[in-house]
């Protein structure tokens, strides 16, 4: 798209001349979300859950990086040497970095373990990472992200409810990230993304992110409806859509400068770092970022609308405003 | 508005980021200098290379672990770390119920089981003392007057526990070297004597087998010394409170010690911490109803801290560790260096779409975000001087996301420029308008986005609160920078020609945004008025009036004019659709826009 078309794009999306039915056509982005959801709870029942990363599971895990030689059965080797009936996990992570993942070892093993690798993968003792971790510890990080979900949640809809004086937006607000979250574990649990501290951190990331645009957007519809009981103009609901369309340039420029550099940490992290926290939060976070964009413009707004339309003032204000089309319609 | 007071207050705005700034870098500047200060940043474990280890304080009881707990906690493995001879050693808490241990390098199998050793605290009688120094090595006592053992030790104040390699151990021992106060790794076993060392004082002592757990301390505190008729000295004692079993054995052992008599070490007891002597007093008095006072040359402080030692002795507290990782100096170098380069990528991705949608406004968004980066990276090496603030991994990608979270106040703000321009204002009045809506959306967003920091930062486990951190602290800069350069830039640039009359390389352009200037000078207005027409013909008396409060002088005195209009030909003016855009002609968008903006800056004098 050239920039004099984006441009007049922002325009026409601005003037009302170029809509695109955000609230009108509200029941089939919630009987599309409805569904995301349902696939989304069904999935990890069906598959059995999420592919938990080692932090969840405890254990002993290797990182050997800068090595030439990326074949598994050196690192299976290394460890089955040490303790004979391990059963390891051997991963080429990255173009020249392997991961051994295997059950927790004593220090006296790990010692050994990693003289194994250091000699098999002929690289120096420095390219040679270990760690381990004990098995309660997952319990700990769930424990934790779980308690920051909910105070998060509570504290954003209390400031919400505040800063727009309405608790339907609050609530809108969190429907839509309830959907974005329970959208975004599904889509983990389908692509089998491995689920590390990390990812979680970048899932309470994603909160602050879908929040954020949904505040941006929300003080606009509330700068467009502010008068709306004493217009004949654009009833309650065209004003919401009008809204959303007059934010829609922002929302995308928005999304595209917020997934940029997210996608170049994905980028790096994926192919030059192998897994780890650089590539476990921005995984997350790019998936988060385009969901929470979407539910702001497909969830929150129209359920919003959705939720006021029903006041008396407003049924009366939309009467009013059809009545006036329709004479005007017959005067033409 | 004088026409020089955007201006000047920009100005003047400019300068005081400017002041912020260099106070900021004159900060770092004498810190580096005549402090530990540096112009680089503190980087953490992940980035520098050691080893990280979590651990779980677990109380005996399994009961939840207080904060005093923890910090006790912490404690106890500082001194055994810095004993262990680690330079360079952190201890943290995290999440109010973690203890996080961070070394350089890889810590040696020993120093990993005296990190993990469960902490306790015994009582202790004393067998014998003496100055901590260790005898010279040419004149040891001879090996027959060692002391021998004549028969089996009668009680735990028996001397005859005294072994002769037990007095060798002791005459050995060399308290005044720190390594002697390397607690073991093994805690001695509490049915057999011990050798130890009194940091405080210095000295050494030989101590029989252990009379009373620290689990029988119900608790502990401190307070000034009261004479016998009551009142205040100016002396501060500690006291312990015994349970019941602590109470009966503490009974009998002051009987004992006090029978000895003063002037003889055997009268003293030792409360032992984690292998060290905390504190070696002597028995005045048998006590019989558990409540010993502790007396001595204390301070406030010394006594506070031995109430919480004492304390600490009700609940030993063992540690497990969770997670430990171990890593290589070179993949933290690595993993740093290709984080600055996603960084980087990012950025210039970020400045390529501005400058893309924005064109030369792009160049503000990327001067922004470098002052913003220029700020952060200031504040974050003063933290890293004053709080120890240390950059991990995580907190170089809460810095790199923060590059589209910073970047989004600008598109928001631009965005609300090009609405207030699509609506027909001139520039200057569309900054300010513009900045006045956006200011308060921004605040709202930002204040969800610090919001989010410090919920994760206070819930956060593991290496992510660095995340946190970074994400908080680039949310107050973007403000920073938003109110204090964005902004006062922005209201200098309106008033530039190339800006100001909307060039096409400006990212402002009003034909390009659809806008028609309301007022186009000489009187004339604009044709098709969105805004006017509708509110002619509102028929809520209060909404139009409302609405004509806000109307400009020239959009008055169209609406009059139509108004005029309406009452001649009936329904004139109502053939427009009110909801349909106003679409100018060609003519009009390119014909009069330059004379429209120029009228309109004067024109929001009456808003």
């Amino acid at each position: 798209m050239s920039r004099t078309s984006f441009a007049t794009f922002g325009n026409e999306l601005y003037s009302g001349k170029r809509s695109y039915p955000f609230v009108a056509k509200r029941n089939l982005w919630f009987l599309i979300a409805g569904a995301a959801i349902l696939i989304s709870i069904i999935i990890p029942v069906v598959k059995g859950g999420f592919n938990l990363g080692i932090d969840f599971r405890g254990g002993s895990e290797f990182t050997v990086s800068a090595t030439q030689n990326t074949d598994a059965a050196i690192g299976e080797r290394a460890v089955t040497d040490v303790v004979s009936d391990a059963v390891p996990r051997v991963t080429n992570i990255a173009a020249d970095t392997m991961r051994i993942q295997t059950e927790r070892l004593s220090d006296d093993e790990t010692l050994k373990v990693r003289d194994n690798l250091v000699s098999g993968y002929g690289v120096g003792e420095d390219q040679v990472t270990s760690s381990f971790v004990g098995p309660t510890w997952g319990e700990d990080v769930s424990r934790q992200a779980l308690i920051g979900f909910g105070v998060f949640v509570l504290l954003a809809a209390i400031l919400m409810a505040i800063y727009f004086r309405t608790w339907k937006m609050a609530l809108a607000a969190m429907a839509a990230l309830v959907v974005v979250m329970v959208v975004t574990a599904g889509l983990y649990s389908l692509s089998d993304f491995e689920v590390t501290p990390s990812a979680i951190i970048g899932f309470l990331t994603i909160l602050s992110y879908a929040l954020y645009d949904t505040v941006v957007v929300f003080d606009k519809i509330r700068e467009n409806t502010a008068d709306v009981t004493v217009s004949t103009k654009r009833t309650f609901a065209e004003q919401v859509n009008l809204a959303v369309n007059q934010t829609l340039v922002r929302s995308i420029n928005t999304s595209v400068v917020a997934i940029l550099p997210v996608a170049s940490i994905l980028f790096i992290g994926s192919f030059l770092l192998g897994a780890g926290t650089l590539q476990d939060l921005s995984l997350a976070l790019f998936i988060g970022i385009i969901l929470g964009t979407l539910g702001t413009i497909f969830i929150a707004a129209p359920l919003y609308a959705a939720l006021r339309l029903n006041e008396p003032a407003l049924k009366k204000q939309e009467k009013k405003v059809l009545g006036r089309r329709s004479t005007e319609a017959a005067a033409v | 508005m004088p026409r020089t007071g955007p201006g000047t207050a920009a100005k003047r705005t400019l300068v005081w980021l400017g002041a912020l700034t260099a106070l900021l870098a004159i900060l770092l500047g004498a810190g580096s200098y005549w402090s530990t200060a540096s112009w680089s940043p503190r980087l953490a474990l992940d980035l520098e290379g050691g080893t990280q280890m979590i651990l779980a304080p677990r109380v005996q009881g399994g009961s939840d672990i207080t904060p005093e707990q923890l910090d006790q906690a912490v404690e106890i493995i500082r001194q055994r770390v810095d004993g262990s001879g680690v330079a360079e050693a952190e201890i943290n808490t995290q999440s109010g119920q973690n203890v996080i241990v961070s070394l350089p390098g890889t810590p040696d199998p020993q120093t990993r089981d005296l990190i993990q050793a469960s902490a306790q605290m015994e009582f202790r009688p004393v067998l014998t003392g003496g100055p901590g120094q260790a005898a010279a090595a040419e004149t040891p006592t001879p090996d027959d007057q060692l002391p021998k053992p004549a028969a089996e030790p009668q009680n735990a104040s028996d001397p005859n526990w005294i072994t002769p390699e037990l007095y060798k151990e002791f005459e050995s021992l060399d308290c005044l070297d720190p390594a002697s106060l390397e607690p073991a790794a093994e805690p001695a076993p509490a049915d057999k004597p011990m050798v130890a060392c009194e940091p405080d004082t210095q000295g050494k002592y030989i101590l029989g087998p252990v009379e009373v757990p620290g689990t029988d301390i119900s608790t502990a505190s401190y307070g000034l010394q009261r004479s016998s008729q009551g009142q205040a000295l100016n002396t501060w004692a500690v006291t312990i409170d015994f349970n019941d079993e602590g109470t009966e054995i503490f009974r009998e052992v002051t009987e004992r010690l006090y029978a000895i008599g003063q002037g003889d070490p055997r009268n003293q007891f030792a409360i032992v911490l984690d292998g060290r002597i905390v504190s070696a007093p002597t028995t005045n008095a048998v006590i019989p109803d558990g409540n010993p006072q502790i007396t001595g040359n204390f301070t406030e402080e010394s006594a506070a801290a031995l109430a919480e030692q004492l304390k600490y002795g009700a609940l030993p507290i063992s540690f497990e560790i969770q997670s430990e990782q171990q890593i290589s100096a070179t993949l933290g170098a690595d993993q740093l260096r290709l984080g600055l380069v996603a960084g980087l990528i990012g950025l210039l991705l970020v400045a390529a779409y501005s400058m893309f949608q924005y064109r030369l406004l792009g160049l503000v968004t990327i001067a922004s975000l470098v002052v913003a980066g220029i700020l952060t990276y200031l504040a974050i090496c003063v933290l890293g001087w004053t709080e120890n603030y240390r950059l991990s991994l995580a907190g170089v990608a809460g810095l790199i996301v923060a590059i589209g979270q910073t970047a989004d106040s600008f598109i928001v703000y631009f965005e609300r420029i090009r609405d207030e321009l699509r609506d027909g204002r001139g520039l200057v009045s569309a900054v300010e308008n513009g900045w006045r809506r956006a200011k308060r959306t921004v605040l709202a967003s930002k204040a969800v986005n610090l919001l989010a920091a410090l919920v994760l930062y206070f819930v956060a486990v593991g290496n992510v609160r660095g995340f946190a951190f970074t994400l908080g602290l680039t949310a107050i800069a973007d403000l920073v920078v938003v109110f204090m350069f964005t902004h006062p830039v922005l209201r200098l640039l309106a008033k530039t020609k190339f800006f100001g009359e909307g060039h096409p390389w400006s990212g402002l352009d009003p034909s390009r945004l659809g806008g028609i200037p309301l007022y186009r000078g000489a009187g004339r207005l604009r044709e098709p008025g969105q805004v006017p027409v509708a509110v002619a013909r509102t028929k809520n008396k209060g909404a139009s009036a409302e609405a004509e409060r806000r109307l400009t002088i020239a959009e008055r005195r169209r609406a009059e004019q139509q108004k005029a209009l309406a009452g001649r030909t009936g329904s004139a003016g109502r053939t427009e659709p009110a909801g349909d855009s106003p679409e100018p002609s060609a003519a009009a968008r390119t014909g009069s826009t330059v004379a429209g903006r120029t009228g309109s800056s004067q024109k929001e004098t009456n808003e």
